[in-house]
């Protein structure tokens, strides 16, 4: 499975045997992303950071990853101080960047910018989300947090909860678990359902979803629940909002009939959405999966920067 | 379909030749058909195209010294670069920087294109032609 010097823009652009490769690679990577053992398989090589738009996790596992691995990390986390804000396309910035890493990790608020940017450069660009469009990266983790937890991604009950029509998380872990042999129930309030377009993608997919407004109903039979954010600003009135936010909320009430080896996923931050009681539960795996972000970016930098393990 | 063709080669009020457009023609095929005739145009590969996107169906005739020289049914391009705007506002195709739009034909029946870039589907074809 040769990924060196190839593009990561959509997780679609990675077969199933990939996608599984990359998997076993970052469980062999966990003792060094935690600091337990020192790796230099990425000696001497630079990784620039061009975030875009504000990130935490994704940014600080990306460095984390890369010095993980010996190698060095620059670029910039607000365009404010860069030459965007005099007004540099993305494509000369890509231009001048390759000229001084091996690589390039892309946020960027426009969907679309990092197939661009793949194009304008001749190095290897990781997309880190392009607005409401594809975040691959946080897909491989949340696929690694069920691999690890679960031992497959093959049959198991995935509940996806919350905004599902704008969550960007949701779309492209949808199309991967379809692909990887999960069932799929969605469970969204009538406004927040995943557009038909993304459904359609799934079933492309091989995947066979379900929707359901009934969280108790899908909570039963659930494996793994996934939980995303409902946004605020999503809502017409503060009290539309509070009602439907209040009825997707995860707590010990909600959890009682669940399976004893249900696992929740969260790609954070979270708000309200999950009550703080929960995290002392055996459930709770989103703290896990923050830290997840390292390993698999550990396993892509390593992969495609061509170190040997 | 016949003013939307003529929107895609430009013809508008001013014309230096004659432009004849025929709406609603009894068709043994397709029961209906519009005509448009252009004299002394040829069509580049960009415009032919853009009238198949819009009419899949439609048959382009050129005629040379009265005669008709060359006859063919327009293709649908496995990939329509440069002749459509994405429909999404926040796709990179739509802000300043240095590249064509690109859509990939996903089928053919019913027409349905995808922006190579931000991955989304393209809406209305005829409403987004550049």
């Amino acid at each position: 499975m040769d990924l060196q010097g190839e593009d990561l823009i959509s997780i679609a652009d990675l077969s199933e045997p990939a996608i599984h490769h990359i998997l076993r690679e970052a469980k062999a990577l966990v003792p060094a992303a935690r600091g337990e053992e020192s790796l230099d398989l990425l000696k001497g090589r630079i990784l620039a950071t061009l975030f875009f738009e504000a990130s935490t996790r994704t940014r600080l596992s990306f460095e984390s990853a890369m010095q993980r691995l010996g190698g060095g990390v620059l670029g910039f986390g607000l365009v404010e101080g860069s030459s965007v804000t005099k007004g540099e396309t993305l494509a000369d910035t890509v231009k001048m960047v390759e000229a001084y890493a091996d690589a390039i990790v892309l946020r960027h608020p426009q969907e679309g910018a990092a197939r661009l940017a793949a194009e304008f450069s001749t190095k290897p660009v990781i997309n880190a989300g392009d607005g409401a469009g594809q975040h691959p990266t946080q897909t491989l983790l949340d696929l690694f947090t069920i691999w690890d937890e679960k031992g497959t991604l093959e049959g198991n009950q995935v509940v996806l909860l919350g905004d599902l029509k704008y969550g960007r998380t949701v779309h492209s872990l949808a199309y991967a678990l379809a692909l990887l042999g999960s069932d799929l129930t969605m469970v969204a309030p009538p406004t927040l359902r995943m557009p038909k377009e993304i459904l359609e993608r799934v079933e492309e997919f091989g995947g066979k979803p379900e929707e359901t407004e009934s969280l108790s109903e899908a909570i039963q039979a659930a494996d793994v629940l996934y939980v995303t954010r409902i946004q605020k600003e999503r809502f017409p009135d503060a009290q539309e909002y509070q009602r439907v936010a209040g009825s997707y909320r995860i707590d010990l009430r909600v959890l009682r009939d669940a399976k004893k080896d249900l696992i929740i996923l969260h790609p954070l931050p979270r708000v309200t959405e999950i009550a703080p009681e929960v995290d002392r539960t055996p459930h709770a795996l989103y703290f896990r999966q923050a830290f997840n972000g390292v390993p698999i970016r550990m396993a892509l930098l390593n992969l495609i920067l061509g170190g040997v393990a | 379909m016949a003013l939307k063709v003529l929107r895609i080669l430009g013809i508008g009020e001013e014309v230096s030749s004659t432009v004849s457009a025929v709406m609603h023609v009894p068709s043994g095929k397709q029961k209906w058909k519009d005509i448009v005739k252009v004299e002394d145009r040829e069509l580049s590969p960009r415009e032919v195209d853009k009238i198949a996107l819009l009419a899949p169906e439609a048959t382009i005739n050129i005629i040379r010294n009265y005669a008709v020289a060359e006859k063919y049914r327009v293709k649908i391009p496995e990939v329509a670069r440069g002749i459509l705007r994405c429909g999404n506002p926040s796709c990179i195709t739509n802000g300043n920087e240095p590249l064509e739009s690109e859509f990939l034909v996903r089928s053919h029946d019913p027409l349905r294109l995808d922006c190579k870039y931000c991955e989304r589907e393209l809406g209305d074809v005829a409403a987004h032609l550049l």
